[in-house]
């Protein structure tokens, strides 16, 4: 498997991303950088975290335009596993392979902190290996990640099954304190109606070795190795 | 062809929390405007634009605006004015 990682002016996770699938996943990656139109025959495409052109105008706005997107975007139409993590969600939601969008913060804050979020799907690409209700601690590091849409959208989000993680307590609850940005509904993470596509605001690629004090996730990046089970 | 000014207001769409709005309205209570009800904080474009009329430059941001300059999941967008540059 050949993993690539888009690099755009302003990711700065990037490097995390290559090296969680080199380094413990023991698999391919390469850097793809944006104004190239060749995703170099890579299976699985991340976008990675960061502020991609300052987040100038809204987070994503503008990446969404990058010659790679085209193929990125080309790549998920074809089925081709695609994760946006952080500024990358954001991107995959401005692209429309993801429903919904970002928004500010509620508190206004920048967050920075280990959040925990509750797999609610486990027939994607990126969570095929974990357990439904499986409790992950990851971190998150974002100023816009204040998930939203219409009320109607959410129901048929929610009556698809493409709410893939949400913020819960310790104890597996989705209660307001959990939530970090006042993303409605506590939605963390969401996938496309084909499954191929997932992004989540928290940084899994910095939650995969107990050096970075979380190993929780690796198993989004374990995942592309299982089999998918509807 | 002509060159225009065209204005314009993009907010967030009515029901969605806008936390930056909310923010600014307690701030003007904190200051003694107890009259202010409701803040929307957007942003305002100005964009000078080569177009036959100023109705063909009023179609041509709202393309943009339909394209790029406002999310059309959370925003809202209005033509503030178009106006000869």
């Amino acid at each position: 498997m050949k993993v690539g990682v888009v690099r755009f002016p302003g990711s700065n996770c990037d490097e995390d991303a290559l090296l969680a699938v080199v380094e413990q996943l023991h698999e391919q990656a390469v850097m793809l950088w944006h104004k190239d139109h060749d995703l170099q025959a890579c299976d699985v495409i991340i976008l990675p975290g960061g502020f991609s052109y300052g987040d100038y105008l809204r987070a994503g706005a503008i990446a969404r335009f990058s010659p790679i997107m085209q193929e990125v975007v080309a790549h998920a139409k074809r089925g081709g596993p695609v994760l946006g993590i952080c500024n990358g969600f954001q991107i995959a939601c401005e692209a429309g392979l993801l429903p919904g969008a970002l928004l500010r913060n509620a508190s206004l804050q920048f967050r920075s902190m280990p959040v925990t979020i509750r797999v609610e799907q486990t027939n994607t690409r990126f969570t095929a290996a974990a357990r439904a209700g499986q409790l992950l601690t990851m971190p998150i590091a974002h100023g816009d990640g204040r998930y939203s849409d219409s009320d109607a959208a959410l129901d048929a989000l929610e009556g698809n099954g493409q709410v893939v993680f949400r913020y819960v307590n310790a104890a597996g609850d989705t209660t307001d304190d959990a939530n970090p940005n006042g993303s409605m509904r506590n939605i963390a993470g969401v996938t496309n109606a084909a499954r191929n596509v997932v992004g989540l605001m928290p940084h899994p690629e910095r939650a995969v070795e107990t050096l970075l004090g979380s190993t929780d996730g690796f198993v989004l990046f374990e995942s592309l190795l299982a089999a998918v089970h509807a | 062809m002509s060159r225009f000014k065209v204005a314009v207001h993009i907010v967030p769409r009515r029901g969605l929390l806008d936390p930056q709005g909310k923010a600014v309205a307690d701030a003007l209570h904190t200051l003694g405007f107890a009259a202010v009800g409701d803040v929307h904080v957007g942003r305002h474009l100005v964009i000078e634009t080569d177009a036959k009329d100023g109705a063909a430059a009023e179609h041509s941001v709202r393309s943009m605006c339909d394209r790029l300059l406002a999310n059309p999941v959370t925003e809202d967008y209005e033509i503030a004015s178009v106006v000869p540059a």
